[in-house]
């Protein structure tokens, strides 16, 4: 290394050497001093303007132009030493005004006039801005969440799943849609349902029934439902019908009924004649067989022991007549010969029918004896009818209705209303046909009404009056009847109703003679419950009509001692339990005695007393004597601190609050802290209440079944969260949003619609 | 004499069928059943007693895992099945009601750092340390099949860990950034990133599904929204977060396990501030997870026990921890809200009951009654002494009783100092910070 040393040193030289040559090559212009030169003329410059600036005057600076050539750099143009910016128009002005170059100076004004656009933001700002814009976005979106989760924080209960799953009752076919037939057995049970063309895996139908579907629509199946519906519940009130008249003990009403039943078969038998006279023959044979077998027969003769022991008794039983009397009819009945009736003669036949029964004679029994309940109601239904009759209805138009509403009643019943038809006819026409128009326009109670009834009223008592001259004659007749209750005798009543069918002809005798029947019905009526409501009724639509006939005054009183009875129960009601409330009292009285013989010697209550008194003495706060004795003066045994003194070191105590048993006789209440039970109180009020009472309520309410029914426990003891064993509780969804901000209603209630209209659309898929 | 009879409506005490309830007639009147508040207040101490009688909350243990139990996953369709990896790189499927193992498979090579299950319950996901995203079948492999990962994806980063979206087949994994990748496909749809860290959790949102939220080593908590497909805010906490979990009732609300022992739960709108601080652990917490009702969370701490929150407190409701258990993990609560499981440290995975004392099983309806009516009286008769404090009690392991006690010294102390520095300064000069606010260090925009 050292031999070379000279060698190296000579080649540094060269190399500087040539070094140098570089920087003459490189910079023909040495730069720094050309900087220097440059600095220093700048600093001429600073200095000159400096200098000016010390005059004070703004002087107006003058714009040094460099050669460009100097100063260009290859990294930026730089505008070192210029003052100013170069301005557009400083270079447009010297281009001549040209009609060419016009359009390109417009250009650049626009172009001048337009702001330079801002530089690029840095990535990291960039990405901040799209970061919170995002943020924003995300958060609000978010807010819709807000009432939901408001609503289940508050609620009283949860249920989880929140979506609870409906169990899907999917077709078996569906639900085997994979299953194939593989043993030989199977396959054969397939095919013989396919012979049978049994559904076997989509149409839940077969052909068949598809075919009986459509045949009926459902409309018709409706209709038709209707009608067995309505033939189903008449059925049964027929059944409950004929229950409620087999119960019926009545002999009367079955003899009726049974003669109904004659009647219809009767009637019947008629037909028969018409469409099968074959038939109606053997019927007829029938009957007639009958009607032999009963006159060959001695029964029904009143000739029989029965009858010859009532015979003996009929004189003084009334019973035992009507008995007798039955028979005979029944007799009589029987042995009718049987006519075909023409239509012409009907009307008769059936009146005729009617008299068979010799009710005249029982009616007469009526109004001289006591009243039977039974025949009683039916009078009273008689009376009713008339009063039906008085109402709305006139002349023949009645008949028919009349018929119906009696339909149930018997027929000798109905000739009895027949009776009365006529008479009120006969008024009618005496009090002239104006009236009559009258009562067909009112079918209500209303004011025309009344006047009727007023009239009615007076004219009855007219007719009383005729009456009475006829009845005295009539008894003389009829006094002898009940006494030999046989076949003349019933001759004659079947006279006397002979008597009455000419009544059309409306002779003053005819009405005197229906007048004196009335009047022996009013005066023997007491009227059964229906009737009297509806006199009551009548009374109070005539308030002032204080003069009503005497047999209408009866009810009235009866009416009131009704009345008087039901206040009377109603005060023995209500007086009851003071009563019993007595009788306590005397057994309490008897008891205390007992008591206090048996405790004589101890006054438990005195004691009591002594102890509670001793108690609130003990709780009241002692005045404090601070006197000493012999300080201030003499002391010793037997001498007394002064009054004076006494007062003045006395501290009296402050007054004692008012006991909480002051007024509570029966228990002493002590007001001592109880340091055991110290231990369970709460000394705190809990945070969430804001004053004691609040607390207190919560506490003093109880939850359990000792105190609350079972419905308000089951409320009350409702868990806040309730969660089903086994069940996955997913995650809420956006439904329950929608759900509750569209305020249609509970989601449960929408979500359970929802799941409806699924339902329905898998089958309307399913369908075709 | 007059003989009173009574007669009665055979309506009313009638049964319509034997097996109708006898019907007792009950005469309510408050004067003929005194001292209700005495009566219900000995009722509700029987009951709490009881409560604390029959809280037995450890139901099993399921052993098998050769290495600490280091993720979990819930099967989303099967309440008995639970996946869990471990950090030897092994997954095990279990069936909780025989509480057996049955399905075991080598996944990775060193540890199991994340696992998650698809939403429909075929199949799941794991990534471990060997850089790679596995896809596996629920179901085992039929006889004379290997087991083998339907597909695998070869990543040039550790993946540390992976979530499943809820309703598409997305699914995100986390490592140096989050990448959003569609099943289907073997490069991440998009990958976002906010500065250079490890990011050691995803998790996404179950109810807007787009929205995931995931924290990272530099103490940091990042939410991101995958329809923009950029992260939204950066809140920076004291200490580093382990994880965080959704609400699933509350769309914008979660919960992150932070390292200095407590637990924030947010509001997603408002990050500056936490709405609820939750303390008790003594030692970092490592995992969380939401009840399905989003009433209550668990939480798993390495201070070998894990606590039940309700969402609303401070404080937690419930104390779990056995002898043998070890630092925990990981932990979850069953979908059915019934039961939790934790995996610790010492290769076990435990089941315990969410409410310790419940009684499992079917109930008859008089049982449901009277154990309502007893959760009722114990709720109204909370605020007495007797009954609160038999309620709180709990036994603690020495350990974190001392450490509790400690960790009460030391914030005592440290309020003291600070109200000491308050009282001797200038008034105004130190700024009063609320303690909530007091954990968070800066919220980025």
């Amino acid at each position: 290394m050292k031999g070379k040393a000279p060698e190296e040193s000579s080649l540094l030289a060269l190399n500087q050497q040539e070094e140098v040559v570089d920087l003459l090559k490189d910079y023909p212009l040495s730069a720094s001093e050309d900087e220097e030169d440059n600095d220093g003329e700048r600093k001429h410059q600073k200095l000159l303007e400096t200098i000016g600036r010390l005059d004070g005057k703004n002087r107006q600076r003058l714009a040094e132009r460099s050669e460009a050539s100097l100063q260009v750099s290859e990294f930026s143009v730089s505008t070192e030493g210029t003052g100013e910016k170069l301005e557009l128009a400083e270079l447009l002005a010297p281009i001549k005004p040209s009609s060419s170059l016009g359009t390109v100076k417009k250009r650049l004004k626009k172009v001048k006039n337009k702001k330079t656009v801002e530089l690029p933001l840095s990535k990291e700002e960039n990405e901040r801005i799209h970061r919170e814009a995002a943020y924003n976005k995300t958060s609000q979106d978010m807010d819709k969440w807000d009432p939901v989760v408001l609503k289940n924080r508050r609620a009283a209960q949860l249920v989880f799943p929140l979506e609870q799953e409906q169990v899907l009752d999917a077709p078996i076919e569906e639900v085997l849609g994979a299953w194939k037939a593989r043993t030989p057995l199977e396959q054969e049970i397939f095919n013989l349902l396919h012979k049978n063309k049994q559904p076997l895996t989509d149409p839940l139908l077969t052909p068949v029934e598809k075919a009986s579907l459509k045949a009926m629509s459902l409309e018709e199946a409706k209709q038709r439902r209707a009608e067995l519906q309505k033939a189903r519940a008449l059925q049964s009130y027929y059944e409950a019908k004929a229950r409620r008249q087999k119960k019926i003990k009545s002999k009367k009403f079955h003899k009726v009924l049974k003669k109904r039943k004659a009647k219809e078969v009767l009637k019947q038998f008629e037909k028969l004649q018409k469409v099968n006279p074959t038939a109606a023959l053997e019927e007829l044979e029938k009957m007639e067989k009958a009607r032999m077998e009963e006159r060959m027969s001695l029964k029904h003769q009143n000739s029989g022991k029965w009858a010859k022991s009532k015979a003996i008794m009929a004189k003084y039983d009334l019973e035992a007549r009507k008995a007798m009397q039955e028979q005979l009819t029944k007799n009589k009945e029987l042995t009718q010969k049987l006519q075909v009736p023409s239509d012409s003669e009907h009307d008769e036949d059936a009146e005729e029918d009617s008299t068979l029964i010799p009710d005249i004679v029982n009616e007469v029994q009526m109004s001289i004896d006591g009243p039977n309940p039974w025949m009683q109601k039916n009078r009273g239904i008689n009376t009713q009818a008339s009063h039906i009759q008085k109402k709305p209805v006139a002349g023949e138009e009645s008949e028919p209705e009349e018929e119906e509403k009696a339909g149930a009643e018997e027929d000798a019943l109905l000739q009895e209303v027949e009776e009365r038809r006529s008479l009120w006819k006969g008024s009618e026409v005496n009090q002239g046909s104006q009236k009559q128009g009258l009562r067909t326009k009112a079918p209500k109670r209303t004011e025309e009404d009344k006047e009727v009834l007023a009239e009615l009223r007076t004219l009855s008592k007219h007719i009383n009056k005729k009456a009475k001259k006829v009845r005295q004659v009539g008894k003389q007749h009829v006094s002898p009847a009940p006494a030999a209750p046989k076949e003349p005798s019933v001759q004659r009543e079947e006279q006397s109703l002979l008597d009455e069918r000419p009544e059309r002809v409306q002779t003053m005798e005819d009405i005197e003679s229906l007048g004196m029947e009335e009047v022996s019905q009013e005066q023997k009526q007491l009227r059964p419950g229906a009737e009297r409501r509806r006199q009551r009724r009548q009374q109070h639509n005539h308030p002032e009509q204080r003069s009503p006939p005497k047999v209408k005054q009866e009810p009235m009183i009866d009416l009131h001692t009704i009345i008087t009875v039901k206040t009377h129960k109603a005060n023995s009601s209500l007086s009851f339990p003071t009563i019993v409330d007595e009788e306590d009292c005397d057994e309490e009285v008897t008891q205390k005695q007992i008591i206090k013989e048996a405790f004589a010697g101890d006054d438990v209550i005195a004691d009591f007393q002594k102890e509670k008194c001793e108690a609130d003495k003990a709780s009241k706060p002692k005045d404090i004597d601070l006197s000493l004795p012999g300080w201030g003066q003499w002391g010793g045994p037997g001498l007394v601190i002064s009054a004076r003194k006494r007062r003045r070191f006395l501290i009296k105590a402050p007054k004692a609050t008012p006991r909480k048993d002051k007024c509570l006789p029966n228990v002493v209440i002590s007001e001592k802290r109880n340091i055991q039970a110290a231990a369970h109180q709460v000394n705190v009020l809990p945070f969430p209440f804001t004053h004691q009472y609040q607390f207190e309520e919560t506490i003093k309410t109880p939850v359990g079944t000792t105190w609350n029914t079972q419905r308000a426990f089951q409320k009350l003891t409702a868990p806040r969260v309730v969660t089903k064993p086994g069940h996955i509780i997913e995650p809420i969804k956006e439904k329950d949003v929608e759900s509750s901000s569209s305020h249609l209603g509970p989601p449960t209630l929408q979500r359970k619609a929802q799941q409806h209209a699924h339902h329905r659309r898998r089958r309307l898929k399913k369908a075709p | 004499m007059k003989v009173k009879m009574l007669s009665r409506n055979p309506d009313h005490y009638v049964r319509e069928t034997k097996l109708d309830l006898q019907r007792v007639p009950r005469n309510y009147d408050p004067a003929l059943h005194p001292f209700e508040v005495p009566r219900e207040y000995t009722r509700a101490l029987n009951a709490v007693k009881l409560e604390r009688v029959f809280a037995k909350p450890f139901l099993t243990s399921l052993d098998g895992h050769r290495d600490g139990v280091n993720c979990m996953a819930k099967h989303p369709k099967s309440l008995s099945t639970v996946l869990s990896g471990a950090c030897d790189g092994e997954v095990r499927i279990w069936n909780l009601t025989k509480r057996e193992c049955i399905r075991t498979l080598q996944a990775h090579e060193g540890f199991v750092r994340g696992m998650c299950a698809h939403f429909c319950g075929t199949s799941f996901f794991t990534v471990g340390d060997d850089k790679t995203v596995k896809q596996w079948k629920m179901d085992g492999p039929e006889y004379g099949e290997e087991e083998e990962p339907l597909h695998t994806i070869l990543g040039k980063t550790v993946y540390t860990g992976i979530d499943h979206h809820w309703k598409k087949d997305i699914f995100a994994t986390c490592g140096q950034q989050v990448d959003i990748w569609d099943e289907q496909r073997t490069s991440p749809i998009c990958s976002m990133t906010w500065g250079l860290d490890s990011i050691s959790s995803v998790k996404f949102n179950p109810i807007e599904t787009n929205i995931l939220g995931s924290c990272a080593s530099d103490r940091n908590i990042v939410l991101y929204d995958m329809r923009q497909a950029t992260p939204l805010k950066k809140v920076i906490l004291d200490m580093r977060t382990n994880t965080l979990c959704w609400n699933p009732m509350e769309a914008f609300i979660f919960t992150a396990a932070n390292e200095d022992y407590n637990l924030y739960t947010f509001d997603m709108r408002s990050l500056d501030e936490p709405v609820k601080v939750h303390v008790d652990h003594v030692s970092a917490v490592l995992d969380v997870d939401y009840s399905p009702t989003g009433k209550e969370f668990v939480s798993a701490s390495f201070d070998k026990s894990i606590r039940i929150f309700p969402i609303d407190r401070i404080h937690s409701r419930e104390v779990y921890h056995t002898k043998r258990m070890q630092h925990v993990i990981s932990v979850k609560w069953t979908s059915d809200s019934k039961y939790i499981l934790c995996g610790s440290d010492e290769m076990n995975i435990r089941l315990w009951k969410a409410n310790a004392s419940e009684k499992l099983g079917v109930l008859t309806s008089r049982e449901k009654a009277a154990l309502n009516y007893n959760q009722k009286l114990k709720e109204k008769f909370k605020y007495h002494p007797q009954i609160s404090r038999i309620a709180r009690h709990r036994h603690l392991p020495k350990t974190i009783y001392s450490q509790i006690k400690e960790q009460r010294i030391m914030k005592e102390a440290r309020q003291r100092k600070e109200m000491n520095r308050i009282k001797h300064s200038k008034p105004g000069s130190i700024p009063f910070v609320p303690e909530k606010k007091k954990h968070i260090v800066a919220v980025v925009k």
